[in-house]
């Protein structure tokens, strides 16, 4: 008898009860890849031939352009969908676990596949490289957002006024770059008047407990309505508040030439590489150092991390000023380093669309940046696009990445854990 | 490290949570501080540990005034806490949440890992807790968790270790394990503060007890006082432990429930397979650790949750899938665990709360409009006949004591004619005079010939009122058996060992007498007031 002590605990049931099987999955890679498979390969005439040019980085290879076979290659690629798509149908059956690969590639494949249908049959040829490169450049301010709102999150602010961070950043840069005439100084004044803002939220949001969106959403209008008064009385009348300056783009000697990736990673504008060392930083030090665990200690349990001495308010104050500053910094983007004037709302929604990359990523640094890429990506396709002379309305590309948001948010990428204190003030 | 505090006072507004406490804990003594929910222990150990500030009095630390604007004060005078609602974070690992506040660090501000593991080692070793560093809290049983809170606070060199009812969250068998690892900490010269409401644990334990009643200390007992004793000086008056009542009269089965399972969206199973049958008049009660399924369990018997299988049915009436409403109009009434939150419309009179599931028809509204006279009337006969003591029906609900809000939701549920009774947690936060009359109305109810069925997890209230006990481990029912079950037993069953097997343990028959069991009187010279 003593051997059933373990076997013992299942005497009280019989058969396990499972969980319904969730087909979200599968159901939606399926439909996808029908819609793409078909629908692309058969309105292409038999003979039509998608030019596409890639950089490979290196001088004697130089730009080659490939003529994929339409047709041809828009099945191959609805076929490794399909594949992707029936192995996610046969892991779902046994109760297995999707992994995000999955739809992933199907994603890819069904993104390629569209593209080669779009230029299909036409004389101007499909610049991969600059698609990639100027995705990454539209991303940045996306990058930066979503990584304010990380720190901020993580801390259990939530920050909705990264629209405000990016618009002050791009204006305190860009008059300060102007009158100077000098970008560097401008970049620097991107993340001090971000900070500033920042220091508004908390005072509201930590300090005076406020509903953190409603602050959020006004500090929003109020960087909105103060810029854009700035605007029309004052920077626009006088040139030297509105003298263009420009951050140099950098070619990193060795990396650049790496082929397809030197290019795309390696011949961007200083504000690129910043990011870079910020995202690094970020994804580090966020999980394995002191600053970062007790950052998120205070987002997870604050009464935890006030019995073990650490400083609530005065964490989720600073931290919030932090996550203020990387989101002005993403806001010279848009001035100093596109090399333009301030404009009025120039950030165009882009600090919501951060926080929808960062929740898509799953309040990690690391998948907020593959978010955020995405919808960079999409934002560049009709660029892109409009190029070669593809007429497909713009808003269609630019609604497309959203629609995935929303599935994927909705739950079809599967469960996802926002910081359990996050929105409620610490009252100790 | 010997605490004394004297005089300490703590006021909230115009309620006094603590006046004028003194008590004084000698080094390596496991000092009890005795008394009811709401009587001010948390509040008092809340101040000793700087999460609230005195309004007067002293803390002495070896004879030296000490003052706390802080937590982390505290512990840096060598004082650790174990909170009733754990102080860890689910998603930290057990290195993380221990060295959380102190951390060992490499260049950088990045952290030692390295270190922070060996410091959970060697506590984890010395005191054989066997606690792996890198589990993640989240995935821990409550007991480890518990022992994750103990090596937090020694890491931080405690010598003062306050445990705040530390007992409510674990079995009879891994409370035994707590009172091992007391005495251990003991041996090594720790100090305990042991804040607890169960007499039992009090007695087998502590070397001090002192009682609080009110906010005061009311006085001081050696751990020899009987129960009888205890309990009295605890509440005041002489109350009667037992609960008084008749055999169960069985008649025809009412509830019967059939193979019913709950499995989550993410997959994990919450009720596995649960059948069970309960006879018009008789009470089955499920015992069970807190969170092995029995909120849920009650909330598929009452239909806030769907079931993904099984059947139910009561009375020979189809159940399965049915509303809420449907459900309160078969007669079933439902005491919810969590009173403040399910039980009742806290900025809502008591007139109102007394009749909030019947607003809808007569007698208390017609064509939609309330009958304000009606609810009067209603609440005037209900707050007699449950001896609510409150200004008048027209008192916000939420003003009342615990106690009495209990007897209001009780009423509710009582005022209709029923045909099954669910009870969650009846006496939770609840006063002890207020339980004895609790538990009387349901056996009344009982002898009305209602079936009834109890969720408790306090193993004294389900030896008291069980004619029968069901008992609930990870989502399934270890057994029924009957009430006369010895509590090892029932203790042994709660981790989840079979009925055959706990009773085949020579252990089982050993553990702690129970409430309702004889105690043999000890000395009643023991309790000096």
């Amino acid at each position: 008898m003593s051997a059933t002590a373990i076997t013992g605990l299942s005497l009280g049931g019989g058969a396990k009860t499972s969980a319904p099987i969730s087909w979200k999955v599968p159901i939606a890679l399926t439909a996808l890849t029908l819609l793409v498979g078909v629908g692309f390969s058969v309105g292409v005439g038999p003979g039509e031939v998608s030019h596409v040019t890639i950089e490979t980085g290196n001088s004697w290879s130089g730009r080659p352009t490939f003529d994929l076979p339409t047709r041809a290659s828009v099945i191959v690629l609805a076929l490794v969908a399909a594949l992707a798509a029936g192995y996610s149908w046969w892991r779902a059956s046994r109760r297995l676990k999707i992994g995000r690969w999955v739809p992933a590639v199907a994603g890819a494949a069904l993104v390629v596949a569209f593209l080669l249908w779009a230029v299909g049959g036409r004389e101007q040829s499909l610049q991969a490289t600059s698609l990639l490169s100027g995705a990454l450049f539209l991303s940045v301010p996306l990058i930066f957002g979503a990584l304010s709102g990380c720190i901020c999150e993580h801390v259990g602010v939530i920050n909705v006024s990264i629209e405000g961070q990016l618009l002050a950043g791009a204006c305190l840069a860009a008059v300060v770059g102007s009158i100077t005439g000098n970008p560097w100084i401008g970049l620097i004044c991107a993340p001090i008047a971000g900070a500033l803002v920042g220091c508004l939220l908390a005072l509201f949001a930590v300090r005076y407990w406020v509903d953190h969106i409603i602050v959020g959403v006004v500090l929003n209008v109020l960087v909105t309505g103060l810029t854009s008064y700035l605007f029309s009385t004052v920077l626009e009348r006088h040139a030297v508040f509105a003298t263009r300056v420009q951050l140099p783009r950098w070619e990193i000697p060795l990396l650049r030439d790496i082929p397809v990736l030197g290019p795309v990673l390696f011949r961007q504008n200083v504000l690129t590489y910043i990011m870079f060392v910020v995202v690094v930083v970020l994804q580090i030090f966020l999980f394995k150092s002191r600053w970062g665990l007790r950052l998120r200690a205070c987002g997870e349990h604050p009464k935890a991390a006030d019995t073990v001495g650490i400083k609530v308010n005065r964490t989720r104050v600073l931290n919030t000023i932090l996550g203020g500053a990387v989101a002005g910094l993403g806001g010279a983007y848009f001035t100093v380093a596109a090399g333009l004037a301030f404009g009025k709302e120039m950030s165009a929604g882009r600090g919501y669309i951060a926080l929808a990359a960062m929740i898509l990523g799953g309040w990690k640094p690391k998948g907020a940046i593959l978010a955020a890429l995405l919808f960079g990506f999409a934002d560049n396709l009709q660029n892109a696009l409009g190029v070669v002379g593809v007429e497909i309305p713009s808003q269609f590309m630019l609604m497309a990445p959203y629609l995935v948001t929303i599935f994927a948010v909705a739950g079809v990428v599967g469960r996802m854990r926002p910081p359990a204190a996050e929105g409620q003030a610490y009252k100790g | 490290m010997r605490l004394e505090l004297c005089g300490v006072t703590k006021r909230f507004g115009a309620f006094v949570a603590n006046d004028a406490v003194s008590v004084t804990v000698e080094p390596g003594e496991i000092h009890a501080l005795l008394g009811e929910n709401g009587a001010g222990k948390s509040t008092l150990m809340n101040v000793l540990f700087g999460l609230y500030r005195a309004d007067g009095g002293e803390i002495r630390l070896d004879g030296k005034p000490v003052q706390f604007a802080g937590p982390g004060e505290a512990m840096a005078a060598g004082i650790g806490m174990v909170h009733q609602h754990f102080m860890l974070i689910p998603v930290f690992t057990v290195a993380e949440n221990v060295v959380m506040g102190h951390e060992p660090v490499k260049a950088a501000g990045l952290i030692d890992l390295a270190a922070a593991r060996r410091r959970v080692k060697e506590i984890s070793d010395r005191f054989g807790f066997d606690v792996d560093p890198d589990a993640l809290v989240d995935d821990l049983p409550v007991g480890a968790q518990q022992r994750v809170e103990i090596i937090k606070a020694l890491s931080r060199k405690a010598e003062i270790l306050i445990l705040d009812e530390p007992t409510a969250v674990l079995t009879p068998q891994e409370t035994d394990e707590l009172m091992a690892i007391m005495r251990q900490l003991k041996q090594s010269g720790t100090s305990i503060v042991f804040i607890t409401h169960k007499l039992r644990e009090v007695q087998e334990v502590a070397d001090k007890i002192t009682v609080i009643r009110h906010g005061k200390v009311v006085g001081q007992a050696l751990p020899t006082a009987s129960q009888a004793e205890l309990a009295e000086l605890m509440v005041g008056h002489a109350v009667g432990l037992k609960v008084d009542k008749s055999p169960a009269q069985a008649a025809d089965l009412a509830l019967e429930v059939e193979g019913v399972s709950l499995v989550d969206q993410s997959g994990l199973t919450l009720l596995d397979n649960i059948s069970f049958q309960v006879a018009k008049g008789e009470i089955l009660a499920v015992a069970g650790v807190q969170g092995n399924g029995q909120t849920e369990l009650t909330q598929i018997l009452i239909g806030l949750r769907p079931t993904t299988a099984g059947r139910i049915s009561l009375g020979g009436r189809d159940l399965t899938g049915a509303s809420v409403h449907q459900i309160l109009d078969a007669g079933v009434g439902f005491v919810p665990e969590d009173r403040s939150k399910d039980g009742m419309v806290a900025s809502f009179n008591i007139g109102e709360n007394l009749v909030l599931d019947q607003v809808d028809h007569d007698p208390f509204s017609q064509r939609g409009a309330l009958k304000i006279g009606a609810i009067a009337d209603n609440a005037r006969t209900q707050i007699g006949a449950f001896d609510v003591r409150a200004p008048g029906p027209e008192a916000t609900i939420g003003t009342l004591s615990g106690g009495n809000q209990q007897k209001v939701v009780l009423a509710r549920e009582l005022s209709r004619e029923l045909r099954l009774l669910i009870a969650s947690q009846p006496t939770r936060g609840v006063d002890v005079g207020s339980i004895e009359f609790i538990h009387e109305r349901i056996v009344a109810e009982r002898d009305k010939g209602t079936p009834v069925v109890i969720v408790s997890t306090e193993l004294d209230e389900v030896v008291a009122l069980a004619d029968r006990i069901a008992v609930m481990y990870r989502g399934r029912f270890v057994g029924v058996v009957p009430a006369d079950t010895p509590r090892g037993v029932l203790g042994l069953m709660m981790a989840g060992v079979p009925y055959a097997e706990a009773v085949a343990q020579p252990a089982a028959g050993e553990t702690t007498p129970g409430g309702s069991a004889s105690q043999p009187a000890a000395g009643g010279d023991g309790a000096t007031t």
